[in-house]
């Protein structure tokens, strides 16, 4: 893992002080809410519904034992005891007093963390795969690069007060699990001919209420000009985004409205101006980088461990629990264990103070002290040997942590929705959470297979429906809450945006809904391998919208 | 008579800024719309009177590139706080275009921007927002002293992320 040096830590330092100064103004009342806003939005501190709302950076969603254990002591003692796990990797606080940030701060800092532009029109969290450096299928590792990228934007003087929101995402494989086609900037780490590393560029890309694919504008970009590049890109955004509607200021409109090719063309100009080489990395940086993020020495294992497999055969729900939510890691001998936070009925992403202190000391007794946290809202230990996992389990399970649904009907992502949030038109967390219990865990679950529920409360798509294979929308109608279904999106490598089947649902009957799309396609899937997605590509909307809409006449509103 | 924020405090401003319509002083010194500078700009022919530009958001600066040599000020507008075009015009007209005169941002300028305007190379600041002004005035600027991109204070390791620093 990165960790900082004198340099580093005093940065943060220096900016804790600052945003305490700021929040004693606050309090003294020398600054207005709507002064000191521009401050606390900097600081990942939002006011939402009831409350502040603290938004801790979880760089690529790597966190050591140690981390892991401090976000818990905060949440204990500054929040309810528990926090939130998001779409961007970070965590959230939903429950601090104004008072107790800068001391939180404080606390982040003494481990290495912040919530420096958690928020605002600048350059957001940089996330990456929650695999990297463990999975098979790896190309090199994008933490490295996500940690250059992170330290480049934090504070940027030029690049702070940008349109909107910018968001970058690197992955390391070819298969992509951090959904880069739905980012402003994705970067896909690749090889070229001449076996050098090097990054494959996706602009564009997007969700809120116009999502857009990212168009892809570099097949290869050598790794040593990932900074100059990013530069050119954002400045060139910076320069020419709009700016008189906010709902059209991110960059994705500037890529449709400009057209992608001039878009490229701008970008390769900007670029090819900056002829000082003051952004070019050396090899020995990026080596010096990567140097951080070396894979733990992991002793040979047998490929084959007579605990696990005795275990698995002796044990349906240990069986399923590894079919589910056990990958493939790079050495024989180990993998990678995803923990759900979607436990049945529960809610995505939230995690208990006491239950973030045993994912912690799993990952230090048995996991190389390594945590990730995916933007799908879950936790993994991307490094354990396959000999442990019983015995990690049984701990897991002891929590409510061991629930067998990674990738399934009932690993759930949903924003905060109308339960916290200030923007959202209806709730999601209680859809999640009936549709959860409406499909439970088991068999039937187990069945229907890979499928991937996503709902928004409101059509800024935190909870990025339009890429789920099952999206769900809240509306407000008339001061009724409303639900949009949309089918077949999906943001892998093959990311597409999901059809809207038609009229919305209301919050009693989108849960029934969504059923008669399940049971519809379990009726028409060729076999049990062709998965929800891969049917909906084949036979398209027509069955579902007539099962929709035929089977419950007036369900529409 | 106009006060500009400049290394730190609050000095008289020596430059008249003329509207639309308005006579030109001889003596120069004056900041002109950028459209006033594009008619008159015949009646400059081999004079270097000094002569200072307000040029405003959503301008194409590439598009003047051969003036900007003869300015001796570069006013960058910034009507309102969150349009941050003109940090990446300071950024073309200081690297790119080698501008050597007075570079000055005006307009509305909260306390957080000054220091990012500093490091993009503005040297004075007309700040119309009166809660900045107020900190200003009473030594409150906030202010780090560490950054991860090129500044005069660079105290990390030498070798190290050579994103932060100015080629030497």
């Amino acid at each position: 893992m990165y960790r900082y040096d004198e340099f580093d830590a005093a940065f943060v330092k220096d900016r804790v002080s600052q945003f305490r100064d700021q929040v004693q103004r606050r309090l003294a009342g020398e600054l207005t809410e709507d002064q000191f806003r521009i401050h606390r939005l900097m600081n990942g501190l939002y006011l939402q519904l009831h409350a502040y709302m603290l938004r801790i950076a979880v760089p690529y969603g790597t966190l050591s034992a140690r981390q892991l254990r401090k976000l818990a002591d905060i949440a204990r003692r500054y929040d309810k005891g528990y926090g939130h796990f998001t779409t961007r990797q970070n965590l959230q606080l939903n429950w601090p007093s104004l008072k107790d940030t800068p001391d939180i701060l404080d606390e982040l800092a003494s481990v290495e963390m912040h919530a420096i532009q958690t928020s605002g029109n600048c350059i957001r969290n940089v996330t990456a795969d929650h695999f990297a450096g463990a999975a098979a299928d790896e190309i090199d590792d994008p933490r490295p690069y996500a940690e250059i990228l992170r330290q480049w934007s934090s504070i940027h003087p030029e690049f702070s007060f940008l349109p909107r929101k910018f968001k970058i995402a690197v992955t390391g494989a070819a298969r992509d699990r951090a959904a880069i086609q739905v980012h402003d900037i994705g970067y896909q780490l690749v090889r070229n001919s001449a076996g050098e590393v090097g990054f494959a560029v996706w602009i564009g890309g997007g969700q809120g209420r116009t999502p857009m694919v990212a168009k892809k504008i570099r097949d290869f970009l050598p790794a040593a000009d990932l900074l100059a590049y990013s530069e050119a890109i954002v400045r060139v955004y910076n320069l020419e985004g709009r700016r008189d509607n906010k709902y059209k200021a991110r960059i994705k409109i500037l890529v449709h409205e400009k057209g992608a090719e001039p878009m490229r063309l701008a970008v390769e100009e900007e670029f090819a101006a900056r002829n000082d080489g003051r952004l070019r990395l050396p090899q020995s940086e990026i080596d010096r980088i990567h140097a951080y993020f070396a894979p733990p020495a992991l002793a040979a294992r047998g490929a084959r461990s007579n605990a696990f497999e005795s275990r698995k055969a002796s044990d349906a729900k240990f069986r399923a629990f590894v079919e589910t939510n056990v990958a493939q890691h790079k050495i024989d001998g180990f993998g990678i264990v995803t923990i759900s936070l979607k436990p049945i009925g529960g809610i995505p992403g939230d995690a208990t103070s006491d239950q973030m202190d045993v994912v912690a000391d799993l990952a230090e007794r048995l996991g190389h002290d390594e945590i990730r946290v995916s933007h799908e809202q879950n936790l993994v230990l991307p490094h354990v040997a396959v000999d442990d996992i019983p015995a990690i389990y049984d701990v897991l399970a002891k929590h409510e942590l061991a629930t067998a649904n990674v990738g399934q009907i009932s690993d759930i992502i949903a924003c905060p929705g109308l339960d916290y949030c200030s923007l959202a038109t209806a709730r999601s967390i209680p859809v999640a959470q009936r549709i959860s219990d409406r499909f439970g865990d088991g068999e039937r679950a187990h069945d229907i297979g890979d499928l991937k529920i996503k709902i928004s409360g409101c059509i800024n798509a935190c909870g990025h429906h339009h890429v789920g294979h099952i999206g769900i929308l809240g509306l407000e109608r008339k001061g009724v809450e409303t639900y949009q279904i949309t089918l077949g999106g999906s943001a892998d490598e093959n990311c597409t945006l999901g059809d809207i089947t038609g009229p919305g649902f209301s919050y009693e009957a989108v849960v029934d809904a969504v059923e008669t799309v399940v049971d519809t396609y379990l009726g028409l899937r060729s076999d049990k391998t062709e998965d929800f997605l891969t049917a909906y590509r084949r036979v398209g909307m027509a069955p579902f919208k007539a099962a929709l809409y035929e089977k419950n006449p007036g369900a529409d509103i | 008579m106009t006060v500009i924020f400049k290394n730190g405090q609050f000095v008289e401003d020596t430059w008249k800024t003329v509207a639309d319509g308005e006579d030109l002083p001889p003596s120069g010194h004056v900041i002109v719309p950028l459209d006033w500078w594009q008619a008159q700009r015949g009646a400059f022919e081999g004079s270097n009177v000094p002569i200072g530009v307000r040029i405003e958001p959503g301008t194409k600066i590439e598009d003047y590139a051969a003036d900007i040599s003869r300015f001796a000020l570069i006013a960058l507008a910034f009507p309102k706080f969150q349009d941050g075009r003109h940090f990446s015009t300071a950024q073309l007209l200081r690297e790119r275009y080698g501008f050597k005169g007075e570079l000055r941002a005006v307009g509305e300028i909260l306390l957080d921007q000054v220091q990012l305007m500093s490091r993009c190379g503005f040297d004075t600041l007309q700040i119309t927002d009166g809660p900045t002004l107020a900190a200003l005035r009473e030594g409150r600027a906030t202010v780090l002293s560490r950054f991860y991109q090129p500044s005069p204070a660079a105290e990390a390791p030498v070798g190290t992320r050579p994103w932060l620093r100015k080629p030497a």
